[in-house]
């Protein structure tokens, strides 16, 4: 397994999130990417769009880095069937980019929230949740100032209806419609979540119910 | 030439911004306000001479970039 993590001015989960894929991926197999590069190492599988604040938020969250030359690359790779995630503010960068549907705006109560809640596993059927169950609840952190997730009605219709909903808080701390935390493209390969699965990696940084998530990556590449 | 931008939300988005404004004018006793909408306004220096030209160079800005027209609504003047 192959991984790449595309770093913008303003990352600041790169390496978290390098970290956690390193340990499903084994080491020197993960490629840090920066966001002026036109190509992407040859041989990828999978792509992490990490959290932080790209461009400082400015003009609307992910909109800058979205157009960033290194996200061309990304949007083939992600149309010819390849693997890609976005946690917080790398959801935001995939919604602004036009591979997931939707928009993240505001909080409601317009405050920036940093705590664990609770998210419910929603669907099993994607690499991401393969190793959860259905219903199941796990503890990740949050931390964002623009994780209210609003799309039109027939979006939200179609996201139920194709089983394209990854994650639900149990209890939305941001105004999120459906209480939806994260979502799937059409082809079950492209996930944005605005909580933080790579933070909660290992014993040491207080949880494990990130772990499965990148397992999960992991197994898809191995049975693909 | 210079041209300004009026970015928006659509009708129907929820904007918790504008809210917040409305509830705080109300604090200092402004009454009848009944809806408070937030926006954003560019203003953008431009080359070109020609007023078309310009207007649909900017559109194109806003389309790629300024606005994201899921959720706003621009508007583009020519000055």
């Amino acid at each position: 397994m192959r991984a790449a993590v595309i770093q913008f001015p303003g990352s600041n989960c790169d390496r978290d999130m390098a970290v956690a894929l390193e340990k499903v991926a084994g080491q020197g197999n993960v490629s840090m990417v920066w966001h002026k590069d036109a190509s992407l190492p040859d041989g990828l599988d999978v792509i992490g769009i990490p959290g932080g604040f790209s461009f400082g938020d400015y003009l609307r969250c992910g909109a800058i880095a979205a157009r960033s030359p290194v996200m061309n690359a990304v949007v083939d790779f992600a149309n010819k069937g390849g693997y890609v995630f976005g946690l917080c503010n790398g959801f935001q960068i995939l919604a602004e980019s036009g591979l997931l549907p939707g928009v993240l705006m505001r909080n409601s109560g317009l405050k920036y929230i940093c705590k664990t809640v609770e998210l419910t596993v929603e669907t099993t059927d994607s690499a991401f949740t393969s190793l959860y169950s259905k219903g199941e609840v796990i503890q990740t952190p949050i931390a964002h100032h623009e994780g209210n997730y609003s799309a039109d009605p027939e979006t939200l219709k179609r996201l139920h209806g194709d089983d394209r909903i990854a994650f639900k808080y149990v209890d939305t701390p941001n105004g999120a419609m459906d209480d939806i935390a994260g979502i799937l493209s059409a082809n079950k390969r492209v996930l944005g979540m605005m909580p933080h699965p790579e933070r909660l990696n290992d014993p040491e940084l207080g949880g494990t119910d990130g772990v499965r998530f990148f397992e999960g990556i992991a197994n898809a590449l191995v049975s693909a | 030439m210079k041209a300004r931008v009026h970015v928006t939300l659509k009708n129907g988005v929820l904007d918790p911004q504008g809210a917040a404004v409305a509830h705080s004018l109300g604090a200092l006793g402004f009454d009848g306000v009944n809806d408070v909408r937030q926006g954003k306004v560019i203003e953008l220096d431009l080359a070109e001479t020609d007023k078309a030209a310009a207007e649909a160079a900017v559109a194109q800005m806003c389309e790629k970039l300024l606005a994201n027209t899921v959720i706003e609504n621009y508007s583009v003047e020519i000055l």
